[in-house]
């Protein structure tokens, strides 16, 4: 059995930023134990010495010249913001410093 | 007028460059369809009939100048709602992005722009492109033309519904595990994904970046080509993106030839887990090639086996860092608790509220993945296995020019079937998901409809990267294999949506 | 808060050993930003430099400016680095709302640079070796301003205001080795270390290297470990420490704090800190917990960086000398001696002295000029003296008309005057405002006849042999000249005619 505990799904939430009742913590708990268990099988599939694959296609040294290119206006900028003030996004306080 | 709404994008192209009909005509034809007949199939989310007029016009306009400027020159595409667009809202099917009109453009969009394609409108998906059968969009499910019960697959169902249900004569997919080729195959369509890298990504709201691919959704292999000679090709903005042309695909439509070619069975996409119907309408696939002189070969590909649990992986985690930035702070809803809430609370009440159960799971399950502990037995485990199924890949190709399986274990099921058992949901998606991993270009062709239920089935082919023309090729080969036995594409069987 | 009980210096470095690691963030001065094509500009109104891309709108993708790379590598190597044949970008994922897309594409276990030293001179001469453990490319997070509440800080302010501009500007972060054996040394090395930082990027041309803008920020880790212990002991990160003042403060204090908790048996926590200049002491932030598991995973949006040999040697050959190399050359030929040098790096002018210099004025001259009247009138104004409207051209042009008598020392502070008001080069400010000395003999004669004529009793006393009687008519002379004559002719004038 999986070891998704109702403590790490809340621990995961937050790291997610997404608020769950309790409730919730309890059914996530238990899809994501049969989930999990499912997936795992992949620790099976490897052995140490295969390559990670990140990208399907193998490139590299993809760059930009460094040069200016338009910008949005800050009406556009702001124009779905949910609030703003003073050409700012704004935002609730905040608790910590980063 | 529904011979319009009937017809391939290719005689719509021909009639518009030969002024038979004008892009006005041929979009208003849509319009009128597609606003009487979506409320029973709900494949659009929003169209605005305005809008695409202008964009016809436009069109007509440049035709009247003698202007030509794409081989699709004035016919009308329907675009699913995870694209950019400035001119409409983009939601992704998310309560979290409703009313959102982005500030830019996707390339895709404006490609289609530039090929003097007008609109039609924006189409259903499931939230954020994760599941595959519409179920998940916060606007409630697209329903398959065939039956109405039943799902039209996903996360694409919205485009497929829009093209068996003829209301769109193109439209635009996304491909991450599945999503264009799976509902092509429960409606009838042809849904193609494209070599990962061949169609820009810029303007694509992000599922996973790594298996992420835009391609056509058409009611004939013809038509796929056309869309994706017009939406493919380098964008700088797309640090992805391949960056020499794959050629024309039409041109290899043209070439269709079944003299030498070696067709691959997989055997571990070809026996276990598939219902009867849709195994047989494979099996008459196969022997309708070797009959017609392909040579045909079993390929063995033992990695397959772990490819839907690594891709369980790689889709979460990828997602997880992608939609974090649905936080309430630039764009999209903003849920404000009750009380003095810090910013911190109001990102966690929104994202709560915002995203759908399905969203949150993979969520949760992707930041699992990443976390410190587990990274190298999950995501470091997974990211392997994409080695091993491209090793497995590589050697069939030396054995086959292309590997052929059914696209889908099962034709559409009923609405409300699988909603409540992710693992379920997750299994439509077995034969499809290794071609993402592995960043090989796709496509599905209706086989037939499978005898127990009526519905329709499709065969997968697959080639090698940047054989898209290949897969093409093949694709037209088993397609003229039906229309010669038909008499006429699939999709010319689908019942009257206006009866239904 | 109470005030945090603190060791005194000197028995906190007698009972602990000191381990300070450092690490600098620095804004690369690069036209476009990190991943997309926005103006790199300090001071534009908020929220202009901005567009999908680092807005971090859904869709949108990143793509990586080629001369950030440039830059970066180029750093790599001035600090001796071995440049990675296959740098690769990572996803650093946290939520913060300065942070566009709630992750910093930033690099991880694959740096651009790793495995390099800087030397470092102390003020007494010591030399430190610094180990480099690596220098990665990320970008800048936007900029908050927290309204309401005391003093704009964070704590209790009712909201933040966010802009963008700065969010995607490229960043290399130099992070060191552990730093041992610096002793009571420890808050100097650490101040000098962060300069030599500064200086290399500005010297290179890669940086504005403008501590007061945030150009140069540094994240300052200390830990205290009993004297002979071999476990380190657990360190603090004091964040964003911006000037090198501060540095050193906060490294000093930090020590002492330290100290004060070991020495009472307590534990010190992990946690990040901030520094307060204003009141001269770090608190506490966050401490560091499961929040800190920031998930990295390889950037899927960007393809890796594998820099060619050929590509670093071309950026190798671009290197300019190292500042503490050219330091010591200048020095050396300018003949200056260690306090009037120490002046001139203190207030960062070696780069005006040396244009001056090569402008054809003399080194002592140059300095003169820069440390002493223009440093004076830049604090007048309260701007940097490098900010002056005046060209270390046309300074060197000024000195040459001194040197050959066209100009006393005194008019020449007028024509400096002139082109700090904008009156255009130094020839024009002397036309215009008529500054040039009086060599004109007869007029100079006239002037002299006339204050000898309200003065008569002088000539009386300069043939008694009270020479300095003359200074009350060289006074009157060069009043009635404005100033504009040469003092030393007037008198040799004023003695001819005694005779
Ligand atoms: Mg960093
Ligand atoms: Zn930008």
């Amino acid at each position: 059995m999986s070891e998704i505990t109702p403590d790490l799904v809340r621990h995961l939430a937050s790291l997610a930023r997404i608020l769950v009742t309790d409730q919730e913590v309890e059914q996530l708990a238990g899809e994501l134990g049969i989930i999990v268990d499912s997936v795992a099988t992949v620790t099976k599939a490897v052995s140490g010495d295969v390559a990670a694959t990140s990208h399907p296609i193998p490139m590299a040294n993809v760059y930009r010249e460094d040069v200016i290119l338009p910008s949005l206006s800050q009406l556009q900028a702001l124009s779905s913001a949910p609030d703003s003030a003073e050409g700012r996004f704004k935002v609730n306080a905040i608790l910590d410093e980063d | 007028m529904t011979e319009i709404t009937s017809s391939s994008a290719a005689v719509l192209a021909g009639l518009i460059s030969s002024k038979e009909a004008s892009s006005v005509e041929i979009t208003t034809a849509f319009l009128d369809r597609l606003e009487k007949l979506n409320p029973k199939t709900n494949s659009y989310l929003y169209f605005n009939r305005e809008n695409s007029l202008a964009q016809a016009k436009r069109a007509d306009q440049q035709l009247a100048e003698g202007k030509t400027v794409s081989p699709l020159h004035g016919v009308p595409i329907a675009v699913k709602d995870n694209l950019t667009t400035t001119d409409a809202p983009t939601t992704a099917g998310s309560k979290i992005l409703e009313g959102w009109v982005p500030q830019y453009d996707a390339t895709v969009v404006r490609k289609l722009r530039e090929a003097s394609m007008p609109i039609l409108g924006k189409t259903n998906l499931d939230e954020f492109a994760m599941g595959s059968s519409t179920e998940f969009s916060a606007y409630g499910p697209s329903k398959n033309p065939w039956d109405l019960t039943r799902i039209p697959g996903g996360s694409g169902g919205g485009s497929s519904s829009a093209i068996a249900g003829h209301l769109a004569p193109l439209a635009i997919g996304s491909d991450t595990g599945g999503s264009i080729r799976f509902p092509a195959a429960m409606t009838g369509s042809v849904g193609a994904k494209p070599t990962y890298g061949a169609v820009s990504r810029y303007g694509l709201i992000a599922l996973a970046s790594s298996l992420d691919q835009i391609g056509p959704v058409t009611n004939s292999v013809m038509d796929a080509a056309l869309l994706q000679d017009v939406i493919g090709g380098h964008d700088p903005n797309d640090s992805t993106s391949l960056p020499n042309s794959l050629g024309s695909m039409v041109q290899s439509v043209k070439e269709a030839d079944v003299k030498g070619l070696r067709v691959g069975v997989v055997k571990q996409l070809s026996s276990d887990g598939f219902q009867p119907g849709v195994k047989a309408c494979f099996d008459d696939t196969i022997k309708k090639l070797a009959a017609a002189g392909a040579e045909i070969i079993e390929v063995d590909c033992p990695s397959f086996e772990y490819a839907v649990a690594a891709y369980y992986l790689i889709l979460p985690a990828e997602a997880s860092s992608n939609l974090a930035k649905f936080d309430s702070v630039r764009f999209g809803l903003r849920v404000t608790p009750d009380g003095n809430p810090t910013i911190e609370n109001v990102m966690a009440a929104t994202r709560e509220q915002g995203f759908g159960p399905e969203v949150k799971r993979r969520i949760i399950l992707g930041t699992y993945a990443l976390s410190s502990g587990y990274y190298d037995a999950y995501y470091g485990s997974a990211q392997k296995v994409r080695t091993l199924i491209q090793q497995d890949l590589a050697k069939a190709f030396t054995q086959a020019d292309v590997l052929l399986t059914p696209t889908a274990p099962t034709t559409a099921f009923k609405i409300g079937e699988k909603v409540n058992d992710p693992l379920a949901m997750y299994l439509n998606d077995i034969a499809t998901i290794p071609a993402n991993l592995a960043g090989i270009p796709g496509i599905s062709v209706p086989n037939g409809l499978a005898s127990e239920d009526g519905l329709p089935s499709g065969v997968q082919i697959l080639a090698p990267a940047m054989q898209d023309g290949r897969m093409y090729r093949v694709a037209s080969i088993v397609e003229k294999l039906y229309v010669d036995q038909w008499g006429a594409s699939l999709i010319a069987r689908v019942p009257d949506l206006e009866a239904l | 808060m109470a005030k945090e009980q603190l060791m005194s210096y000197e028995d906190a470095i007698e009972r602990f050993e000191v381990v300070i690691g450092l690490e600098v963030h620095v804004e690369l001065n690069t036209v476009s930003k990190m991943f997309c094509g926005c103006a790199n500009n300090f001071g534009s109104e908020p929220n202009t430099n901005v567009c999908p891309t680092c807005l971090g709108l859904p869709g949108s993708l990143p793509a990586v400016n080629r001369k950030a790379v440039e830059s970066s590598i180029a750093i790599g190597l001035a600090l001796d680095c071995q440049i990675a044949s296959n740098g690769r970008f990572a996803r650093k994922n946290y939520f913060y709302p300065d942070l566009a897309k709630n992750f910093q594409t930033s690099q991880f276990d694959e740096p651009i640079a790793f495995e390099g030293e800087i030397s470092i001179e102390l003020e007494t001469g010591e030399v430190f070796m610094v180990p480099i453990e690596r220098a990665h490319m990320e970008e800048d997070a936007g900029k908050l301003t927290h309204v309401g509440g005391a003093t704009g800080r964070i704590q209790g302010a009712e909201y933040s205001l966010v802009d963008y501009n700065r969010a995607g500007v490229p960043l290399v972060e130099i992070v060191t080795k552990p730093i041992y054996g610096a002793l009571d040394k420890a808050p100097e090395l650490a101040a000098t270390y962060v300069r030599a930082i500064r200086d290399i990027v500005k010297s290179m041309n890669v940086s504005d290297a403008k501590m007061e803008r945030g150009n140069v920020r540094c994240d300052a880790n200390v830990s205290l470990r009993e004297k002979g212990a071999e476990k380190l002991g657990t360190r603090t990160e004091t964040k964003n420490v911006n000037s090198l003042k501060s540095i050193e403060n906060t490294v000093r204090y930090e020590i002492q704090r330290q100290a004060f908790i070991l020495a009472a048996g307590g534990k010190i926590i992990q946690e990040t800190r901030h520094w307060h200049e204003d009141r001269g002491h770090t608190s506490a932030g966050r401490p560091k917990s499961d929040a800190d598991d920031y998930r990295y995973f390889p950037e899927p949006d960007l393809v890796p960086v594998q820099p060619s040999k050929e590509w670093i040697e071309e950026i190798r050959l671009t290197l300019t000398e190292k500042p503490s190399i050219r330091r010591k050359r200048l020095q050396e030929a300018w003949g200056f001696a260690d306090l009037e040098f120490r002046d001139v790096l203190n207030s960062d002018l070696l780069d005006e002295i040396e244009a001056t210099v090569s402008a054809g004025a003399s080194p002592q001259s140059a300095r003169k000029w820069w440390t002493g009247e223009l440093a004076r009138l830049a604090n007048l104004q309260e701007v940097a003296v490098q900010d002056l409207p005046i060209t270390p051209e046309q300074v060197a042009s000024i000195q040459k008309l001194i040197d050959s008598g066209d100009l006393t020392d005194r008019i020449a502070r007028d024509v400096v005057a002139g082109v700090l008001a904008g009156e255009g080069e130094p020839a024009e400010v002397i036309e215009s405002r008529g500054l040039k000395i009086v060599t004109d003999e007869g007029a100079l004669i006239a002037a002299i006849d006339k204050a000898l004529a309200s003065q008569p009793d002088v000539m009386e006393k300069i043939r008694d042999g009270k020479l300095q009687a003359a200074g009350a008519v060289i006074g009157a002379v060069m009043q009635e000249m404005r100033g504009q004559a040469d003092a030393a002719r007037v008198r040799e004038l004023i003695l001819e005619r005694a005779k």
